[in-house]
């Protein structure tokens, strides 16, 4: 098979992955070894479907064992195999990265033979790269879990970031759609990376020369919408897996229903991307704006409100701490404001502290009003358009897109003897 | 300083020659008119003066600038002359004046006209900057790697050092077209040594079996990669401005059939 043929197999089977950063490690050049890293990472192009292209994103092999029901590449279904030599590779690695294509290599597998046996090989081709072909780029490797923890170890050493796919958002979706996965396979490899991060952390200290493990952290990756879960369930799991597990990012992706199984959705089904949006905007209230999990979606809603980004939703639902004012409102409230970011609210906190603001300063400081305008206080005043005291007409002027995306049903006349659907069927049938 | 002058200054372009025309206002004791280069053909009927490019009073005038207001200044002014501002030369000798004036603080006055205007350019080489990082796209033309760029700002010598690092071991030219500037880089044989030079155009040799071969395993990753239930044209075209999709081997097609839309 050649190359091109191969490329595109491969490529094809990996396209789903969605981890596709080259982000969280500095490491300068090396003289004669080709590449650096950047800490904030660089995208080199952007895909058709909008999303960022940064690394080479390929299977080792799509040859699988296992028969996960939601994946393209189980072993029950129907699609070309192939494999990637280590040698071929690295050339590409190499020759893409050379010509500013690429900023590293993303490299995950399918289950060949055996975990550890697919380990094996995805180690043969990150060492010939490393070592051989001195690539001093961004490599990114997915673990396979039940591979042996020594073979995970190796690994980390040669890669910047790691990643262990947790797949669905909760055991029983697993044991339904991969049986041959579990919850403890899963956790081994991830629990085995955040020790070996912590070990490497305090050795550096020790010894300037230490070999770093997993410089860039690790990640993982779930699908959503492949299983019944809610939105609350896929946000507190993700809440624990950011504590307990000390992740850098949970990417989620909408399921693009690939394979017809009974166990999933119908082909025709249209992925949830703005569910998966809404996900995201609630990641970033955990990672960066001090949210909690259980405040974002409680037992009563357990899921989010296709209207209102998370943090409007929990803004008109609290309406007793608001309005706030931002003279004197803690930096931690002003992150909750909608509205005001993270840029905002420390811009504030600085500007404060030389002059009084009112609404003209926020205004200069680049604090975009349109929605904060309804939460907050400038020295006593507000310039809110509306009452403040219903919520439901605030949250109804700060909807995301109106009201626009509520698809009402087309107007119709009315009529006594409305035809049905069988009526319709009956008519071309010629059943009466 | 007052601007009734109705002088035009005419300059070499050169950074050093700017530096001298802010020298040259405090010899006038007023701002000229307008400030143009050489290259510009003289449509004006105000007085001309050419203003001599000088290297020590452009010394002098640098100097000054890092000690008298603040070496951010200097760094400002030093990119500001990169920009593609309009004006930018008035602006930046007006921008300097308010610095004598106020000092250092004169970079947090972004109320004012022309600090705000400076800011608002520098913003845009900065982003330019980044984007070249990130789109710009070598060719191997047998023994070295070659790329052309079209940007609007004088983006070169903001990006060389970032290739001159991670293309170490690499001869490489980066070509902009726009300015008729090139950087040369040799880093094989174990040296490195880079250097800027101006030229009208760059001939380069056809693409050779092997670099049309990696193009097109390019081209076909790029294809493959995207996920056909999510096309998103729009999204694509925020992220990756489409002015840069002339200079990138995933855009250059023969077959234009290929292209997906």
């Amino acid at each position: 098979m050649d190359i091109f043929a191969k490329l595109e197999i491969l490529t094809d089977a990996a396209k789903y992955d969605v981890a596709c950063t080259s982000s969280g490690v500095d490491r300068p050049a090396q003289k004669g070894k080709l590449g650096s890293t950047v800490k904030a990472g660089i995208c080199h192009s952007f895909a058709a479907d909008g999303r960022c292209i940064s690394l080479l994103k390929v299977l080792m092999s799509n040859d699988c064992a296992y028969d996960c029901t939601y994946c393209v590449n189980r072993r029950g279904n129907e699609s070309p195999r192939a494999t990637f030599t280590p040698q071929e590779l690295c050339e590409l690695t190499m020759q893409f990265y050379r010509r500013n294509y690429i900023e590293g290599l993303f490299l995950s597998s399918a289950v060949v033979k055996n975990p550890d046996y697919t380990c094996e090989l995805m180690l043969a081709a990150v060492k010939m790269l490393r070592e051989r072909w001195g690539f001093w780029g961004y490599v990114h490797i997915k673990a396979i879990p039940g591979a042996s923890p020594r073979l995970t170890e190796q690994l980390g050493l040669y890669a910047d970031r790691m990643s262990v796919n947790i797949e669905l958002p909760s055991q029983q979706s697993l044991k339904r759609l991969a049986p041959q996965k579990s919850k403890e396979k899963i956790l081994t490899p991830m629990r085995q990376i955040r020790d070996g991060i912590a070990q490497n952390s305090r050795e550096i200290v020790k010894y300037k020369a230490a070999p770093r493990f997993v410089p860039a952290g690790q990640s993982t990756q779930m699908i959503i919408g492949a299983s019944p879960e809610s939105d609350r369930q896929i946000l507190l799991l993700t809440e624990g897996l950011y504590k307990k597990y000390s992740l850098k990012r949970v990417f989620f992706s909408a399921y693009m229903p690939v394979v017809a199984d009974r166990a999933l959705p119908a082909l025709n089904t249209p992925p949830p991307l703005l569910r998966e949006h809404r996900l995201y905007q609630a990641d970033w209230l955990l990672r960066f704006y001090g949210f909690q999990a259980g405040e974002i979606l409680d037992d009563q809603n357990p899921d989010f409100n296709p209207l209102l980004d998370p943090k409007c939703n929990w803004a008109v639902n609290h309406m007793e701490h608001f309005p706030l004012e931002v003279n004197t409102a803690p930096y931690e409230m002003l992150l909750r404001v909608p509205g005001i970011g993270v840029k905002s609210a420390m811009r504030i906190r600085t500007a404060r502290r030389q002059c009084r603001l009112d609404f003209d300063g926020l205004k200069k400081l680049g604090v975009v009003l349109k929605r904060a305008r309804y939460f907050i206080l400038c020295g006593g005043k507000s310039i809110s358009p509306l009452p403040m005291d219903s919520p439901a007409v605030i949250a109804g002027a700060i909807s995301d897109r109106g009201l626009g995306q509520r698809k009402a049903d087309p107007p119709e006349q009315l009529s006594l003897f409305a035809p049905s659907k069988e009526d319709g069927v009956k008519c071309l049938t010629g059943q009466i | 300083m007052s601007d009734r002058s109705n002088l035009v200054y005419r300059y070499d372009g050169s950074y050093q020659g700017f530096l001298c025309c802010v020298a040259e206002c405090f010899a006038d004791k007023g701002l000229p008119a307008a400030v143009q280069t050489l290259d510009e053909p003289q449509a004006t009927l105000f007085p001309i003066k050419a203003v001599d490019t000088c290297p020590e009073l452009a010394k002098r005038v640098e100097r000054s600038l890092g000690e008298k207001i603040s070496p951010q200044v200097q760094d400002m002014v030093r990119r500001g002359f990169l920009t593609c501002m309009e004006e930018k030369e008035l602006r930046l000798i007006r921008f300097i004046l308010l610095g004598y004036k106020h000092g250092p603080k004169v970079t947090g006055l972004g109320v004012h006209d022309d600090v705000h205007a400076i800011d608002k350019a520098l913003l845009y080489l900065k982003n330019e900057a980044h984007y070249h990082v990130e789109f710009l796209r070598f060719a191997d033309c047998g023994g070295f790697l070659a790329a052309k760029i079209t940007p609007n700002n004088w983006v070169l010598p903001l990006i060389v050092s970032h290739f001159c690092q991670r293309f170490n071991c690499e001869n490489f030219l980066i070509f902009d077209k726009t300015h008729g500037m090139g950087f040369v880089y040799q880093g094989k044989d174990g040296q490195s040594r880079g250097e800027f030079f101006y030229a009208d155009a760059v001939d380069l040799p056809e693409p050779d079996q092997d670099e049309e071969r990696y193009q097109k395993l390019w081209r076909l990753f790029y294809d493959t990669i995207a996920v056909e239930g999510r096309i998103n044209p729009r999204l694509r075209r925020g992220n990756m401005p489409m002015r840069y999709w002339v200079n990138m081997t995933e855009f250059q097609r023969q077959d234009p059939g290929l292209r997906r839309p």
